[in-house]
């Protein structure tokens, strides 16, 4: 009985915690959106050919002179709101995503083999992460994309442009799991399990990721909540600043930045929605990382 | 104590050391540096000419020396942009960029630690759970929203203040402040704000669990069983070793205000650094985008061995273990 209570402890730690339940419904709505959302979309932001600029600025639904097929209103190129977000939220949660894969990888991948090997491999290790972690993440994700415009030509720049923006966040996210990964290995590493692993001969290999891996992703998990609101910021934040994504294929933070340009005007819905849409999403996010934090450590409760 | 600060200061050379010469490989690696001065009409001979004038058939250990010694005498190269020396081109800027910086952080210090004592010593309270709560939505919403959101409601409905650019600014000596015109404080404080708000929930964050830690000590336990006045006991006992660390989160905070500064900058227009190394970068003009990150990493440093003296200086502990 009390194995299944303590199994089911943080379910049930969620269904009374309010803040969790709405958080969750916010971002499953979200990611729900963003994966259906070639079939959910009115029109295909991508695609020239499916709107038309006779549509251009119509206000949301509760606004006089809205057109009811478009219920959040449309941009100045005649383009549904909700369609934009839709695809720009879809953009921006798989650059985030695949950059947090390739930063957990990278980062728990090094953090493991540190702990487990230590010595100099170690303190090389570490004495990186130390030097990134001076530097805010922002700014390292800058330098990785201004080098990667000067050394990529000119032609296929357009085209890696995702890639390169997902890479330099992950590379400024690595150590975070790095750290982490480190940190418990150390721990794990002085018990029972871990030295009985080693003796028996098993390849340093199996013991990381077979024997101390499963151990030690309480935290990791924790790490990864926040690193992926993180990494859907700092998307933002980029493509906000024009150094991410082009106007072409927006995600939330292009849309930002398009709807910057009518602050001053009155058609504030191209500007507040998508901004309102990525504050939510990356609100919720960081609330169910809060809450996953509390669960992970029981001295909190 | 002397021996201290002599490795500190040796550490902050080699920190420096490391930086100059990331950006020297930057500036020797992306990109080729001839084609990037030279037209579609210049020779090939020509280039070949400016190759060597330039002493990039040199090996690489030595043209990093000449780069270094020339950076220490001031010369720091040429934009490909504009062609202009980027050594004036950065320091036209940075008074911009370190008055936007300081008053921010003082606001961030203004607000963040007296809101962080209070939520500590009062954790259970109303106030306090609303104020835990806005920070956590604070740090959610990024930094260009609440630029932006700044501007809509004090610049364009309530239309109280300029929404970009420095206002009006006075010339001391080769420094620019905007502290000296109504103008000028005008234009700084919606920026000033936007990039407090980010460092303020940190603060925030750090002085009450540095304040909820001290209250738990046995100093203060003692205290309290001696019947010391509660006012008397937060105030004058527990917020003072608060303090300390407070010092240690100012430096570390530099290397955010800096880097959001980056974007605070490119919301309203302003005319610093920030704005200047995201040009740099849109252009590809490494040499400016390299001299950034010397200029950055130097004021870090010398934050941070300010910071460390400092350290010394206020904690009593520090000096006694170095006599022992």
């Amino acid at each position: 009985m009390s194995a299944f209570l303590k199994k089911y402890e943080g379910l049930w730690l969620f269904l009374i915690s309010p803040a969790a339940i709405i958080a969750a419904a916010v971002a499953a709505l979200i990611v729900f959106g963003a994966v259906f959302a070639s079939w959910i979309a009115l029109v295909n932001p991508y695609d020239l050919a499916s709107f038309s600029l006779f549509d251009g600025l119509l206000p949301p639904f509760w606004q006089e002179g809205a057109n009811s097929k478009y219920l959040l209103g449309t941009d100045d190129q005649g383009r549904d709101m909700i369609s934009s977000i839709l695809y720009g939220a879809r953009l921006s949660l798989i650059i985030g995503l695949s950059a947090l894969a390739i930063a957990a990888v990278l980062g728990v991948g090094l953090g493991l083999a540190a702990g487990y090997y230590g010595g100099r491999f170690d303190v090389v290790v570490m004495r990186i992460a130390d030097v990134q972690l001076a530097l805010p993440a922002i700014l390292t994700a800058l330098l990785i994309d201004g080098i990667a415009r000067g050394i990529l030509p000119q032609a296929i720049q357009q085209e890696l442009r995702v890639m390169v923006l997902t890479l330099a966040i992950a590379l400024s996210l690595w150590v975070n799991f790095a750290r982490t990964a480190r940190a418990s290995t150390f721990v794990e590493m002085n018990k029972e399990y871990v030295q009985a692993a080693i003796m028996m001969g098993q390849r340093p290999l199996r013991v990381m990721f077979v024997h101390i891996l499963p151990n030690i992703l309480g935290p990791l998990l924790v790490i990864m909540t926040v690193d992926l609101a993180s990494a859907i910021l700092l998307e933002a934040t980029l493509s906000f600043l024009g150094i991410g994504l082009p106007a072409d294929s927006p995600s939330l933070g292009t849309l930002i930045r398009i709807g910057m340009q009518f602050l001053l005007s009155g058609e504030w819905w191209i500007l507040w929605i998508p901004t309102l849409v990525l504050v939510a999403l990356v609100v919720s996010i960081n609330i169910l990382g809060d809450f996953l934090r509390d669960i992970f450590n029981p001295r909190l409760r | 104590m002397a021996y201290f600060i002599l490795k500190r200061i040796v550490q902050s050379v080699f920190v420096m050391v490391a930086v100059a010469f990331l950006a020297f490989s930057l500036f020797r690696f992306v990109g080729d540096p001839i084609t990037q001065m030279t037209g579609v009409e210049t020779s090939i001979e020509d280039q070949e000419r400016l190759r060597e004038e330039l002493g990039l058939n040199e090996p690489f250990i030595s043209q990093f020396l000449r780069f270094t010694c020339e950076m220490l005498q001031g010369d720091f190269g040429f934009s490909y942009r504009t062609r202009q020396p980027v050594a004036n081109m950065i320091a036209d800027r940075i008074p911009a960029t370190l008055e936007l910086g300081v008053v921010a952080l003082i606001i961030s210090l203004l607000v963040g630690v007296p809101a962080g004592v209070y939520t500590a010593l009062k954790p259970r309270g109303v106030l306090s759970q609303t104020i835990l709560m806005t920070t956590l939505v604070g740090v959610s919403i990024p930094t260009f929203v609440i630029g932006i959101m700044l501007i809509f409601i004090f610049g364009v409905q309530l239309g109280w203040l300029p929404t970009f650019g420095r206002g009006g600014t006075v010339a001391i000596g080769n420094w620019d402040s905007s502290f000296f015109t109504l103008n000028g404080w005008r234009a700084l404080l919606l920026p000033a704000i936007t990039l407090g708000v980010y460092q303020l929930t940190l603060t925030m964050r750090l002085v009450r669990a540095e304040m909820m830690e001290v209250m738990r000590s046995d100093y203060i336990r003692f205290a309290m069983a001696r019947g010391v006045p509660m006012r008397r006991l937060h105030y004058k006992h527990a917020l003072r070793n608060t303090m300390v660390p407070v010092i240690t989160i100012v430096g570390l905070q530099f290397g955010g205000v800096i880097a959001f500064s980056i974007v605070t900058e490119s919301v309203f227009q302003w005319p610093g650094m920030g704005l200047l190394f995201l040009e740099s970068i849109r252009f590809v003009d490494i040499p400016v985008m390299g001299v950034y990150l010397v200029v950055i990493a130097f004021f870090f440093v010398l934050v941070n061995l300010v910071v460390d003296l400092l350290y010394v200086a206020i904690d009593p502990r520090l000096r006694i273990k170095d006599a022992s």
